[in-house]
């Protein structure tokens, strides 16, 4: 467990619950990321603007801290390419399906006392679990 | 234009969480999914400390009538525990374990200019078309 950095976790942590807070907050919305990607695209026209305004405001986060700390975050090179296409089609697919992703369910809903999210969380967190045995140590396609 | 500010201001916040806590970095997710290996508990704690914060604002935000710049709370208002919910849960996992990222930290990576991160957007986004094509008439 010699990569574990609880501090910096849980500190940013605290900045995630901080943005979910305001966004309640002020806007009345649930600081679902794969639900404001979807309505981007895919919501009523009249209300598109702030979830690209929001996923803008993720990029420049990013943007921003990696100028700030840099190599805190070192991009990942060399993964199978067809891991990250099928696995964010499948992301895309389920989050829709399941109505939420780790945001949605793990954070909004869970604070929410949701059992709807409590069960989604627990079953993401089980299949992503089996998924990565099997790709690390059964089929050994990454190390 | 107010409560687009304030989209700003959390997508910011957000963004720099995810930074912070490096869960933009995939292969620290998988390290935390990959149990019998060299595993790292640090997602826990970014649950922990957004959880902190959001389950005591939550309870206070809801209590008001409204939120501040808006007319009403919008919120799901589903219920049941359903086939659907289990199943999309389960997909999304597995997408999640072979990739190493969920929604938030593939668009966040992109400021980082990471290569990943614009194939990761582009194919979820395939993924959303596909489901709402498949299931929902709009």
């Amino acid at each position: 467990m010699e990569n574990f950095t609880p501090l910096s976790a849980t500190a940013g942590g605290v900045l995630i619950g901080v943005s979910v807070t305001l966004l309640l907050l002020f806007n009345g919305r649930i600081g679902g990321v794969s639900g404001i990607m979807n309505g981007v695209l895919f919501a009523p026209k009249n209300d598109r603007l702030w979830r690209l305004i929001f996923v803008f405001g993720l990029i420049l986060g990013g943007f921003v801290f990696q100028l700030l700390v840099p190599d805190f975050n070192i991009p990942r090179q060399n993964y199978p390419l067809l891991l990250l296409g099928l696995g964010g089609f499948l992301v895309g697919f389920g989050t829709r399906m399941g109505g939420g992703c780790t945001s949605g369910h793990g954070i909004c809903g869970l604070a929410n006392l949701s059992i709807r999210s409590l069960i989604a969380t627990l079953t993401f967190m089980a299949a992503g679990m089996i998924t990565v045995y099997i790709i690390r140590h059964s089929l050994e396609l990454v190390s | 234009m107010k409560q687009n500010l304030i989209a700003l201001l959390c997508g910011i916040i957000f963004g720099m969480g995810l930074s912070l806590s490096q869960m933009i970095s995939p292969n620290k997710v998988l390290n935390f999914l990959d149990i019998t290996g060299n595993w790292d508990p640090s997602l826990i704690f970014v649950m922990i400390g957004a959880l902190a914060v959001a389950f005591v604002s939550f309870k206070w935000i809801l209590k008001r009538p409204a939120p501040i710049l808006a007319e009403n709370f919008q919120l799901s208002r589903k219920l049941s525990v359903d086939k659907s919910l289990l199943l999309g849960a389960a997909i999304f996992g597995i997408g999640w374990g072979m990739s190493g990222y969920c929604p938030g930290p593939a668009v966040t990576g992109l400021g980082l200019l990471s290569l990943e991160s614009i194939i990761m957007v582009a194919a979820i986004y395939l993924g959303f078309f596909a489901y709402n094509r498949l299931f929902e008439q709009q």
